[in-house]
């Protein structure tokens, strides 16, 4: 206690840190990783004009959005792991900005689908939906995106407080595994792309699970040492 | 762009090829191979009003796994394959089986042009000016036998040649086979070139099967064996997802792909999607081959 409080002593006041210290995530991280969100929009934009998406460039670009929102979801979801192995806490800062790009490239995805593939042909789009388990599952993990994406706001984290809204945003998992499963089924036999965004997903909600079971496991023993729940 | 490209360099390679740096490089590296026209080939009245698709996405847009599994790796790796010198066998139940060398084989068949329609199981289609001649005709020097009620196809195993062949997607070599009457129709053509060019390797040089009434996977490339049998024969894809792909494969747009519709389809270099036609168009000509068969159960 006595060596907090003389660091606390040395320290100068917040305020003078936040105004001498170059605000380095806010100024060049966050505005850097936008750009590069931007990039894959960007060189869809560029080969439409130059005709350089190849013979079929409906499907190039159904697949390239759809490409990108999956690939930045599981971004999004990298970032607390990141923190939790870096240490650094400013990475956090980038975690909504990912998010709602992977919404945005999904909305786009989902546009390219229902404009340019289909044409508005909502018949043959229902029964794709009813029918077609890839694109039930793409339907589903959408449905599951909206509302994550309505409330990335801090005013809805505030309306909602912060235990109810974490509680709703853990909806991006069932999400990001729909996701997957969607791309799965999609495929012929070339599965080595879903395997390989399969396997990144695992890997991110495993380390979830082992975080949360140590978590766990902690309290546990913490509750044994003080059986009176004294401290 | 590769998707193979994309993950093998991970995200940076991934940002760079969605910047468009390096996807420019790649159609400018491997040049295209030295192109040379048949001399002689007739003209046939197939085709005849259709809207060619553009040469070049006839070679760029293609599904030969064997070559890559991106529709454009097969034109990036084309140079791959040695299309020459080529030896075509036929066995199997005939009176006369034969080895024919690919240049006596063109040499001795007068060459014909078909524009047909090519439909993919995927749903796209393009129109394709083949050169070639009936497989008949090939079929007709080998006489087949009283007992032979199929003709089995075989592509060429060669993964120094064809690469795909070390990944394990399919049981290869790619086969496919046709009852001994869809064989003998007259439609059905060994392909040797395109646009009144020989066979760009990515489009299955230096043969391949035409049937134009049935779903692209069934026109096998790069052929090196014929075998005339009297059961009928394995095919690449029945093998793989026996629910997905039939052994007949006609073009049916009321019998969908358990993944996908087969309603409608996307005319390469078209904005909307066109109806599909039973048998690709071609029913006049080829329905009678299925007469009383149930094509639900038969696809
Ligand atoms: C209503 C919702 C959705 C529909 C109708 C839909 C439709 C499609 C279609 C038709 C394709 C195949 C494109 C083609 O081969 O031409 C596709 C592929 C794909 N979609 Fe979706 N999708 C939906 C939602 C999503 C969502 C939410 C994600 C990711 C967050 C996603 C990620 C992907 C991926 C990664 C592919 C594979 C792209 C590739 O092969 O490279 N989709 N989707």
């Amino acid at each position: 206690m006595v060596l907090a409080e003389a660091t606390v002593a040395e320290v100068p006041p917040r305020r003078a840190v936040r105004r001498r210290r170059f605000d380095i995530v806010g100024r060049v991280v966050k505005p850097a990783l936008f750009t590069l969100c931007l990039l894959p929009l960007a060189s869809l934009a560029w080969g439409w004009m130059h005709g350089s998406l190849g013979a079929n460039p409906i499907e190039a670009t159904t697949r390239t959005l759809g490409d990108w929102a999956l690939q930045l979801l599981l971004l999004t979801l990298a970032v607390t792991p990141a923190r939790q192995l870096t240490g650094w806490t400013g990475v956090m800062r980038l975690r909504r900005m990912l998010g709602l790009f992977a919404f945005s490239y999904a909305v786009l995805h989902v546009a390219s689908y229902v404009i340019l593939d289909q044409f508005f042909a909502w018949t043959a789009i229902w029964a794709d939906v009813v029918k077609r388990r890839y694109i039930t599952a793409g339907l589903a993990a959408f449905l599951l995106l909206l509302p994550l994406a309505v409330t990335s706001t801090s005013g809805w984290v505030k309306r909602l407080g912060a235990p109810v809204w974490r509680r709703l945003h853990r909806l991006v998992y069932p999400a990001a595994a729909l996701a997957v499963l969607h791309h799965f089924w999609m495929v012929k036999a070339d599965v080595q792309q879903p395997l390989v965004l399969a396997a990144a997903l695992a890997l991110l909600l495993g380390w979830r699970l082992i975080a949360a079971l140590r978590r766990r496991g902690e309290t546990q023993r913490m509750a044994r040492a003080t059986p009176s729940g004294k401290a | 762009m590769s998707r193979r490209r994309l993950l093998a360099t991970g995200i940076a390679g991934a940002i760079a090829t969605a910047a468009g740096i390096g996807s420019t490089t790649v159609a400018a590296s491997d040049g295209p191979a030295p192109r040379s026209k048949f001399a002689n080939f007739v003209k046939t009245p197939w085709g005849a009003g259709e809207h060619l698709t553009d040469y070049g996405a006839i070679t760029t847009y293609n599904n030969f796994y064997e070559l890559g599994l991106g529709k454009e790796d097969p034109q990036r790796n084309a140079h791959l394959l040695k299309p020459r010198p080529w030896t075509l066998s036929v066995d199997g139940l005939c009176a006369k089986p034969a080895r024919f060398d690919i240049d006596a084989l063109i040499a001795a068949q007068p060459l014909q042009e078909r524009i047909y329609r090519l439909r993919c199981v995927e749903a796209w289609s393009m129109v394709v000016p083949w050169i070639g001649f009936p497989l008949a005709a090939l079929l007709d020097r080998v006489e087949p036998l009283g007992n032979a009620k199929f003709v089995a196809f075989q592509t060429l195993f060669d993964p120094k040649q064809l690469p795909g062949q070390r990944s394990p997607l399919l049981e290869w070599p790619y086969v496919e086979g046709l009852r001994l009457d869809e064989a003998r129709h007259p439609l059905a053509i060994l392909a040797v070139g395109l646009y009144g060019e020989v066979m760009p390797n990515q489009n299955g040089a230096p043969i391949r099967l035409i049937v134009p009434w049935k779903y692209g996977f069934k026109s096998i490339k790069s052929i090196v064996r014929l075998t005339l049998t009297e059961t009928m024969p394995q095919t690449a894809w029945n093998r793989q997802a026996p629910r997905e792909y039939g052994f007949y494969a006609n073009v049916n747009p009321a019998v969908d792909h358990p993944r996908w519709s087969q309603k409608r389809e996307r005319r390469i270099g078209e904005f909307f999607r066109r109806d599909t036609l039973p048998f690709n168009g071609y029913g006049e000509e080829v329905a009678g081959l299925y007469a009383g068969m149930d094509l639900t159960t038969w696809y």
